[in-house]
């Protein structure tokens, strides 16, 4: 078992499987599913709603059990020590869960108790964050906007100093300048050495991450640095835009050549069947051959994995 | 007839000091796909809330659907549709349940819902799952069947609250060709969203900073005027100016 003594891996995930009975139905939320995340690094787990991607945090902070599988974190065995495993990570999940009838400053000094630390021993970690939300230090919880919420439940993550942080959809329903501004710190944390796995279903964020794994329907589509996931999409991929855009979507949908077009922003992409093709277009259109992204990458690979 | 869906002037709602929307004026006009973007707290989900006739402007005026949202709001409620990520159907009921007592609630007549009914869940390729409960619906399928239960008693106007939050790539494509298809029978679409690439899609886009709308124009002429790329670009440029703290 070497591997599981190897220091630079923070998570090791060898096939887990979770499955639910909804109604008569049994639903497969994990399939199988295997990866590691090295230590250090910043993991992205992409993917839509349903995908599978809280059931796999709740598996990781050894909040629900698998049906079948193993999970390594900071080395240790989640099923086995699961008390050691919770002492080591911070955990942030999609819904907000923290006492709304505290403040902020009584919720973070709650959780450094629980812990068994102070706010003031890890507080230069937090700082940065803290700051933004201290001139409302005296409000409770549940009286803040949004943002707020979001950085104090961050801070609540962080004040034990964890080795493995897990955000999960921490970006879902904030505006693209939030966002951004929440990628920076997330930046800032890896560079204080924290391993960060973080779940979004936003495509775009994927090329922040040092490593992505795609998952739909309880399964991982790929996994790999952004780089080596859009490097591995053959086929050529064009942007084309004209004056009538719904006309071009149809006209291009009737082109044998085309393997799939849809829109994307101003423009309409268009995938070619064969790593050869090129593409005969309508007059007047403008056509651009691109380099695709991981939305592009992840709508193909969903469409031959159905 | 009026050719806008919607008329606002000055519109505005305190809550004490605090100007959560000041001031906002703009039109819509009929059949129309109008993205009403803005950052977290600039004031959009109040706006909206004015314009479905569910809160009391502070000053101002609104015409939405040729109603006057202080003296006729129930008129609005009427003929209006609403939708959000958040609050769509019910997930303890199947999915014919839940068009029943939509359409039941807007006094559709028993034997318009039969036929319309199986008109919808043929168009949606849902007629298996008719009697499957919403919550067992993957989500893609719940919001797109969300939507067209927001339309089924054709409203003349469709307020979408980021319908696509969390959606998968393609489903949230095909999402937008039911908001094409909507538009092109003369329902008037007014859509808020975290995608950029989906304010691309709108005829016109407003940005609200702190309280105000800040641009309205085409995609292209904002991308002009801020002698930028894409949408992200204007977004960005906009939003970064927001004083207020949210």
């Amino acid at each position: 078992m070497e591997k599981l003594n190897s220091n630079n891996k923070a998570i090791i995930v060898d096939k887990i499987t979770k499955s639910y009975i909804a109604g008569k139905k049994k639903v497969v939320a994990l399939d199988e599913i295997s990866f590691e995340v090295t230590a250090g690094s910043l993991f992205g787990l992409i993917g839509p709603d349903g995908a599978g991607k809280t059931s796999l945090f709740r598996i990781l902070t050894s909040l629900l059990l698998p049906d079948a599988g193993t999970v390594f974190v900071d080395g240790l065995d989640v099923q086995k020590e699961y008390k050691k495993v919770r002492q080591r990570i911070g955990y942030m999940p999609g819904k907000f869960s923290l006492y709304t009838d505290l403040t902020i400053q009584e919720n973070i000094e709650f959780f450094a108790s629980i812990f068994g630390t102070t706010f003031e021993a890890n507080f230069d970690l937090i700082k940065d964050l803290y700051s933004q939300i201290e001139p409302f230090k005296d409000r409770r919880a549940g009286k803040l906007s949004g943002g707020m919420k979001q950085k104090l439940a961050l801070c609540c993550a962080l004040i034990h100093r964890p080795s493995i942080l897990f955000l999960d959809e921490p970006t879902t329903g904030v505006d693209a300048v939030s966002r951004k501004e929440f990628w920076e710190m997330l930046q800032l944390l890896k560079a204080e050495g924290i391993t960060i796995i973080v779940s979004t279903p936003y495509m775009d964020e994927a090329t922040l991450c040092d490593q992505v794994a795609l998952i739909q329907d309880g399964r991982l589509l790929d996994i790999d640095t952004p780089d080596n996931i859009i490097a591995k999409f053959q086929k050529p991929i064009y942007a084309v835009k004209s004056s009538n855009m719904l006309q071009l979507l149809k006209t291009l949908e009737l082109n044998t050549a085309v393997e799939k077009v849809y829109p994307f922003g101003e423009f309409h992409h268009v995938v070619m069947k064969h790593t050869d093709g090129s593409l005969q277009i309508p007059e007047g259109t403008e056509v651009k051959k691109i380099i695709p992204n991981i939305e592009d990458v992840f709508i193909d690979l969903m469409r031959n994995h159905e | 007839m009026n050719k806008h869906a919607i008329v606002v002037d000055k519109l505005s709602k305190h809550f004490g000091d605090f100007k959560a929307v000041d001031e906002i004026s703009f039109e819509v006009a009929k059949g129309e796909i109008f993205g009403f973007l803005g950052a977290n707290g600039a004031g959009k989900t109040t706006a909206m809330k004015m314009l479905c006739g569910l809160s009391m402007p502070t000053s101002g005026s609104a015409i939405v659907a040729g109603f006057d949202v202080y003296q006729e709001n129930e008129a609005i409620k009427k003929n209006i549709g609403y939708m959000s990520q958040k609050f769509s159907l019910y997930e303890d009921l199947t999915v014919k349940e839940n068009i029943k007592f939509y359409a039941g609630i807007y006094g559709i007549s028993p034997s318009k819902i039969i036929d319309k009914t199986k008109q919808l869940l043929n168009q949606l390729n849902l007629e298996k799952e008719a009697d499957v409960l919403v919550g067992q619906l993957p989500l893609g399928w719940k919001q797109k069947l969300a939507f067209s239960v927001a339309i089924f008693h054709d409203p003349q106007i469709v307020f979408l609250d980021e319908p696509t939050g969390g959606v998968d790539p393609i489903t949230r494509r095909e999402f937008w060709n039911l908001i094409y298809d909507a538009s092109a029978a003369g329902i008037t679409v007014f859509v808020t969203t975290h995608y950029m690439d989906e304010a691309e899609y709108c005829n016109r886009v407003s940005i609200m900073v702190d309280g105000k709308v800040e641009a309205l124009d085409t995609p292209f002429n904002l991308k002009r005027n801020f002698n930028v790329q894409s949408m992200d670009e204007v977004f960005l440029h906009l939003a970064r100016k927001a004083k207020r703290i949210e």
